[in-house]
């Protein structure tokens, strides 16, 4: 080839993609990245939307890689088509509701559709052998390439000397040789290689770049599809699960009342779509009611949301109530008692 | 020379990003892109994107939570 190779690099904003891509353009190769946005990813959102987060220095990590490394990265919106890959994973789910292994196969196809479609010669990934518990394994590595079609065209710098060469080993495009034999879960060898690249800030995400990996998000999901009767969601879904308390005093319907200003700030946003209470007599938060309720459920709705008021202890909060297409009015309700709030409750 | 307006009121990062990465892409050279936005997030980010691309940010304005942020569209070699 007598043209400049080049690759497009899957960058996540962390390290091992950053050395990586690195790793390649040292070889003389042209790299773009490209980072794909699925709706769960970590960073962005919740920082904008919870105030405390707002003093923390705001970036995005994926774009920072990017010009740490002086190349071009091309963000892609895949929320629609991602969802089946949440909702129907072949490979099944991690410890949480956490597609890894179908996640993985699903971006390097992306990766590869693009590839094909801007003359791109192979991808890069940041993968090492036994880094993850579910798709970077020996035995699940071989899987991403052959399931996303990319096959030999799919080079990991970081663990190449553990695999078979690639096609941009054998074409001559990058050397082996000066490639890595990175194995295992430690990262001393990703971190001296950092320093030698003269990296000496990078993100070094706690809990993985993805809320599906979370515990606590995804019994809010799985929650979310029991009570739905149906294993689906809408962006708005998955975004209001990030946010504020989810509490489910009753099986058809659950409140998310916001922690804070930023927060209440993000669920004024679907006000029109969903009944919802604030306390008129004291500050407190704006929650969302999500289900169907009753006189008597919007009677606990109302005491719940006073709990978490300035008015927790006063004998009487007033709570609005808006209700689509119907007249606002207020209760006067007596907060409940925290004894009275069940831990089951929350999600 | 085209002005062209893309809303991202109401979206959070990197939603800005992408909106404003679409918009440029059908856009030429010279080309000017006001991008409307709410998220403080876009600040940083919109601007992080234009550099790694080639682009330029000429405008940069906020009034309480509405943002506007003005592009350049440069030179596109792929």
């Amino acid at each position: 080839m007598a043209e400049q190779p080049k690759a497009v690099a899957l960058i996540s904003g962390g390290l091992d993609s950053l050395l990586a891509a690195k790793a390649v353009m040292e070889q003389g190769v042209h790299v773009e990245g490209i980072n794909f946005f699925t709706g769960f990813c970590v960073e962005g959102h919740t920082h904008a939307i919870r105030k405390k987060d707002h003093k923390r220095p705001k970036r995005n990590n994926a774009l920072w890689v990017a010009e740490q490394l002086g190349i071009k990265l091309h963000i892609i919106d895949v929320i629609e088509e991602y969802k089946d890959v949440v909702i129907n994973p072949k490979h099944g789910y991690g410890a949480n509701l956490n597609p890894c292994l179908d996640c993985k196969i699903f971006m390097v196809s992306k990766a590869h559709e693009w590839l094909k479609s801007h003359g791109f010669d192979f991808i890069i990934t940041g993968e090492v052998i036994g880094q993850r518990p579910m798709s970077q394994r020996r035995d699940t590595m071989p899987v991403v390439a052959r399931e996303s079609g990319a096959d030999d065209v799919l080079l990991r710098p970081l663990c190449a000397k553990n695999l078979p060469a690639t096609r941009a080993e054998r074409e001559g495009w990058v050397d082996r040789d000066a490639l890595f034999d990175f194995s295992g879960r430690t990262r001393s060898p990703q971190m001296a290689l950092a320093a030698q690249y003269g990296f000496e800030d990078y993100a070094q995400p706690a809990g993985g770049c993805c809320f599906l990996t979370d515990k606590q998000y995804s019994v809010k999901l799985a929650d979310l599809w029991s009570t739905r009767g149906e294993r689906r969601y809408e962006f708005d879904d998955i975004m209001l699960l990030k946010v504020g308390r989810h509490l489910r005093p009753r099986p058809h319907f659950k409140l998310i009342i916001g922690r804070e200003e930023g927060e209440n700030r993000f669920l004024e946003g679907y006000r029109k779509q969903f009944t919802h209470l604030k306390p008129v007599t004291h500050s407190g938060p704006l929650a969302l009611l999500d289900g169907l309720a009753d006189d008597d459920d919007l009677n606990l709705a109302a005491r719940l949301v006073a709990r978490f008021s300035q008015g927790r202890d006063a004998e009487q909060v007033g709570v609005e109530i808006v209700m689509p297409d119907v007249q606002p009015r207020i209760l006067e309700v007596s907060p409940l008692p925290p004894g009275d709030v069940q831990q089951e409750w929350y999600l | 020379m085209t002005e062209a307006v893309v809303d991202a009121r109401n979206l959070l990062c990197p939603l800005p990003v992408i909106r404003t990465q679409d918009a440029v892409e059908r856009m030429q050279p010279g080309d000017r892109l006001q991008v409307l936005c709410t998220d403080p997030g876009a600040l940083h980010d919109i601007p992080a994107w234009c550099r790694v691309h080639g682009h330029r940010i000429i405008g940069s304005e906020q009034h309480d939570r509405n943002i506007t942020i003005t592009v350049a569209v440069g030179e596109k070699d792929n």
